[in-house]
């Protein structure tokens, strides 16, 4: 593998992306990062976008080229992949998905026994663990990367979190699910729930971890306001390939003062 | 009871009236001691209830259909204050009927939220529903889309005569598949302008990317053919016409298709005048807040309600921002919706050239982060909209402005604004 790996094939270039800004800077880059955005086009709500420009935009100001890839229903899955980030859905964009993510289960849990950094939020969450069984008793399977399993409810969870992590210090964002999510031994909670609910309504736990996947029910976006969690999937992919990582100097005065202002408002 | 219902009930009105109380007091009152009260008065009503629903635009569509209508010669009754729950109709019916609970009105076009909707229209089934679109909006209250598309269908359903549809929102189209009573008039699109409004499953397609090819979609009754600086083009009976419009912002101009679709189905006394409903639509003003204009040192002052990610994109792209100075103003209170995700739904490169001159808004931070992963660069930020505003005015004399704000944002901006400009006052 090297940085100038091979360009995206015609399966997964940014059909449904949003762009990301031009590059003005001609610096060296000390290598390209490639960020694979799964199931763009059915699981996209709640500004999932913002979780995949946070992750390229903070390569770029480390010094990295970032790559951006999409893999949608029906694509050829891309090789050479260094980080995913994968999103929620509406229920009906879930059951789009539903059987392709199962026949990528084998490839999917391969790159995550490797140590491939993930980011998965809400529907993907919930997907990446063992089922969801839905209030009228139907069972959706998972694809059990995650040794977790969610129950559908009428009570719809809503509104501000805050997550006190012990990798990642105070963790802010914003919920909206009705799935609760329940932990087994195979996996580790993400934190606990200073504010808002979480993972369920009992277990005062939010998210889960399991070797460098990071799985959460936190929108907000997720990354933009907290970049210690975005620096942790960054310099996990770039050590991943480069064997170390070499910081730059993003600067986060707008990410200190926006977590400033949310952690002040009401859930 | 019924007999002292209205007149209790308009006393309470006045009386809070004059205590400068909200609107909904006197409604609560009469449905309280009378709950039968609306549904009997609108029932009255010759040509029936037309309901004006949908995540967007409806105050502006609802406006332009009652302009519509009365440029028809038509007496309509309406919900003109905003309060668009069953209530606060109860309230304005209470301001509208005589002492003995007789409206004098042909129609009533009532502006109704997808929450409260359903509640109105299983008391008061509507003869016309018009039925907009389903965009993410609230998402933190009704929880999914998909829910929201069942809430209109609801009122389709209920329709006894005539359901207008937006034939371009996939969600709101479907709907025609699950109706057999009444009949089914849409509202569409030229191909050439399907692009411009993304709907929230399109929602990441890129800037300029290829759309895939529309498939192939019912007759539309009146389709927005184009839309220019100042005019745009409708067509309807085979025939194009060109009308000037005040109205700015393609997505009013689609509204207006929608709402001449409406007008078109409510018979009016005379033969249906075409002349004049296209008279009326190039005189329709925008609801306030909708992309309206003030004046500030001689200058405009454009203020534009963005509350979801379509609005805000579609705002950003009717309204270019070379030669303006831009202030963005986000709060996060309940009615504004707490969740900030959508902000990072939107893009802002059309921004990046000028920047964005002022921040402000409870969630101004959020706003700000947003615009530096977009490489858009930043005047300066404060959460305290007062004085935000005051710098920004200041700031930029000599240019004209304008101001992409949240709706209790654009309240408190309103209400600065009053001070020193005439800013049309919404009871
Ligand atoms: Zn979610």
């Amino acid at each position: 593998m090297t940085p100038q790996s091979q360009p995206a094939g015609s399966g997964h270039e940014l059909s449904f992306g949003h762009e990301l800004p031009p590059l003005d800077s001609a610096e060296a880059s000390k290598g390209t990062i490639r960020i694979l955005q799964l199931y763009p086009r059915d699981m996209n709500i709640y500004g999932d976008w913002g979780n995949a420009l946070v992750l390229a935009q903070r390569l770029r100001w480390h010094g990295y080229t970032p790559e951006l890839l999409e893999y949608n229903v029906g694509d050829d899955f891309p090789s050479d992949v260094d980080l995913i980030v994968g999103g929620g859905g509406q229920d009906s964009g879930q059951l789009v998905i539903q059987d392709d993510l199962l026949a990528r289960e084998s490839t999917l849990r391969e790159l995550a026994e490797d140590g491939t950094p993930m980011l998965v939020i809400c529907g993907l969450y919930q997907l990446f663990g063992k089922f969801f069984k839905t209030r009228t008793g139907a069972v959706i399977p998972g694809i059990g990367i995650l040794d977790v399993e969610t129950h559908g409810t009428e009570e719809r969870l809503i509104g501000n979190v805050s997550v006190s992590s012990p990798e990642f210090g105070t963790i802010l964002g914003y919920e909206n699910h009705s799935g609760q999510t329940t932990l087994g031994p195979g996996v580790a909670p993400l934190g606990a729930t200073a504010k808002g609910t979480g993972n369920n309504s009992t277990s005062g736990q939010e998210g889960a971890r399991y070797r460098n996947v990071v799985a959460s029910y936190l929108h907000g976006s997720l990354l933009p306001k907290n970049p210690a969690l975005a620096d942790f999937l960054v310099r996990t992919a770039v050590e991943r390939k480069y064997g170390s990582f070499i910081s730059g100097s993003p600067d986060d005065s707008y990410a200190v003062l926006a977590r400033e202002h949310a952690a002040r408002r009401p859930r | 009871m019924l007999y002292f219902s209205v007149p209790l009930g308009k006393l309470v009105r006045r009386v809070s009236r004059l205590r400068g109380g909200g609107s909904a007091l006197p409604g609560l009152v009469v449905e309280k001691i009378d709950h039968g009260f609306m549904q009997r008065t609108l029932s009255t009503l010759p040509l029936g209830v037309a309901v004006v629903s949908g995540t967007n635009g409806k105050t502006t569509t609802t406006k332009m259909v009652v302009e519509l209508l009365e440029s028809q010669g038509l007496k309509v009754f309406t919900n003109r204050t905003g309060s668009n729950f069953t209530r606060g109709v109860a309230a304005a019916l209470l301001g509208e009927v005589d002492w003995r609970g007789r409206l004098q009105a042909d129609v009533a076009v009532l502006e109704l939220d997808e929450a409260h909707a359903v509640h109105f229209v299983n008391r008061v089934p509507p003869r016309y529903s018009l039925l907009l679109n389903v965009l993410r909006d609230q998402l933190d209250r009704f929880g999914e889309i998909d829910k929201t598309a069942q809430l209109l269908q609801h009122i389709a359903s209920k329709t006894t005569g005539t359901v207008v549809l937006n034939r371009e929102d996939p969600r709101v189209a479907r709907i025609a598949d699950t109706l057999d009573g009444p009949e089914v008039l849409y509202f569409g699109l030229d191909d050439s302008l399907l692009s411009t409004f993304p709907n929230d499953d399109e929602m990441r397609a890129a800037p300029g990317s290829p759309v895939p090819p529309a498939p192939a979609r019912p007759h539309a009754d009146v389709v927005l053919r184009r839309v220019g600086p100042d005019d745009a083009d409708f067509e309807y009976d085979g025939e194009t016409v060109t009308t000037a419009m005040l109205l700015r912002g393609v997505y009013n101009i689609f509204n207006a298709a929608a709402a001449l679709t409406l007008a078109r189905a409510i018979p009016a006394p005379a033969a249906a005048d075409n002349a004049g409903l296209l008279e009326a639509l190039s005189r329709v003003a925008p609801a306030f807040g909708r992309g309206e204009s003030l004046t500030v040192d001689g200058l405009p002052l454009e203020l534009v309600l963005v509350k979801n990610p379509s609005g805000f994109r579609l705002g950003l792209k009717s309204f270019p921002a070379a030669g303006y100075a831009t202030m963005i103003a986000i709060n996060d209170n309940y009615a504004d919706g707490r969740d900030m995700s959508w902000l990072w739904d939107v893009e802002f490169d059309t921004l990046r050239e000028g920047g964005v001159d002022q921040l402000t808004g409870s969630r101004a931070y959020d706003m700000a982060l947003r615009l530096q992963y977009d490489d858009v660069a930043i005047g300066a930020v404060n959460t305290e909209i007062a004085p935000a505003l005051a710098g920004f005015i200041s700031g930029a004399k000599d240019k004209p402005k304008r101001i992409f704000c949240t709706y209790t944002a654009m309240l408190a901006i309103r209400r600065e604004l009053s001070k020193i400009t005439t800013v049309e006052v919404v009871s």
